[in-house]
């Protein structure tokens, strides 16, 4: 639903990096979106086609790369794909399991020219 | 060329957010962060929860909505500071403007600041504002499978207010599923089943929240 402001923030972080190293265009974004992150891709490729008009990201590709929603159990050690939020450590039933991917959105890489 | 970047998106939000923090803290106020659906209840349970703590602690509030003022309004009526944040269409209160609110208010005077997000069950969940608690309220008029709708929400809350248990006899709310589902996707959570309307479940939440204000007032003062 946040997608337009979340967008926005993204070539913030795209634009700054490019212009920190001079670039002239950016032709590819790499995303990293995990899957439990509210962020929809669509919405934000609909975004950036908009908002990146007539900014040197213009027409770039972006790339999503989908990191699944992963936990780890301090107790036996165990890490484990979350299905369903279902949080118990699949080892030892154990229930205080911390999450360790699944919840980023983050600007991985660009492509500059 | 590829040049590396690694930044998270909400970074900046969460730099504001590490700001807000540092504010609190050095006036040693304690924030949460309430989030629900329109209408299950947010302006009432902070209603509640305010004569609830009243002679125990010194409340604020920082009421999140697309448009309007119409809870502050009701808010300051009863004395208590309140400031109204209109976000304009977006579904969610982000840290740069929870700071700007904060900075409206005297915390030096001030315990706890609840903060009253914007009706939504899916947003709020990815902006942190720099609280102590998260905090979520379902109505039982929602349905118990909600968890599993919005999983996000249930899953980063510390605290869960299931509201209008008055209610209960005219739905088919089914407790025991809610908490089981509940308890698998965030084994932490603190549930407390309350009416606004009766007042049941309150006293226990108040009692709650009080302790853990005066617990990291204490912690902050051994530090
Ligand atoms: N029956 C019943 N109604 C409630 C209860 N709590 C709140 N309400 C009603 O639900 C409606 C929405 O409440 P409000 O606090 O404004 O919800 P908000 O949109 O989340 O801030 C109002 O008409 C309240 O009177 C409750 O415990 N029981
Ligand atoms: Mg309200
Ligand atoms: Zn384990």
């Amino acid at each position: 639903m946040h997608e337009l402001g979340v967008t926005e923030s993204m070539l913030d972080v795209v634009l700054r990096h490019a212009a920190r190293n001079r670039a002239t265009g950016v032709t590819r974004i790499n995303l990293v979106l995990g899957d439990s992150s509210t962020v929809m891709e669509e919405s934000v490729r609909f975004y950036f086609d908009i908002i990146g008009k007539d900014t040197i990201a213009q027409g770039a590709e972006l790339n999503f790369r989908r990191v699944p929603l992963k936990a780890k159990c301090p107790e036996c050690g165990e890490e484990f794909q979350v299905v369903e939020y279902d949080f118990t450590c699949p080892g030892c039933r154990g229930t205080k399991t911390e999450i360790i991917s699944g919840r980023e959105f983050q600007v991985e890489s660009i492509e500059i020219s | 060329m590829e040049i590396e970047v690694l930044e998270g998106v909400f970074d900046a939000n969460e730099m504001i957010a590490g700001e807000n923090r540092r504010l609190l803290d050095e006036a040693g106020v304690y924030m949460i962060n309430l989030m629900a659906s329109p209408g299950a209840g947010k302006t009432s349970v902070i209603m509640r929860t305010l004569e609830g703590i009243q002679g125990h602690l010194s409340g604020a509030v920082i009421e999140g909505d697309v448009a309007g003022k119409v809870d502050s309004e009701q808010i300051a009526a009863t004395g208590v500071p309140a400031v109204q944040i209109n976000t304009g269409g977006s579904c969610h209160l982000e840290a740069r403007q929870v700071n700007g609110a904060l900075k409206r208010l005297d915390l030096e005077e001030t315990d706890l600041v609840i903060v009253e997000n914007v009706g939504n069950l899916v947003c709020p969940a990815e902006f942190k504002l720099g609280e102590d608690l998260k905090v979520m309220i379902l109505s039982v008029a929602e349905g118990h499978d909600k968890p599993l709708k919005y999983p996000l929400m249930f899953s980063e809350s510390d605290v869960l207010i299931v509201n209008k248990t008055d209610l209960i006899p005219h739905t088919d709310f089914d407790m025991v599923a809610l908490e089981k589902t509940v308890l698998k996707m965030n084994p932490g959570v603190v549930v407390f089943k309350v009416s606004c309307r009766t007042g049941e479940g309150l006293q226990e939440w108040n009692s709650f929240l009080v302790k853990k204000v005066r617990d990291a007032k204490q912690a902050a003062a051994c530090s």
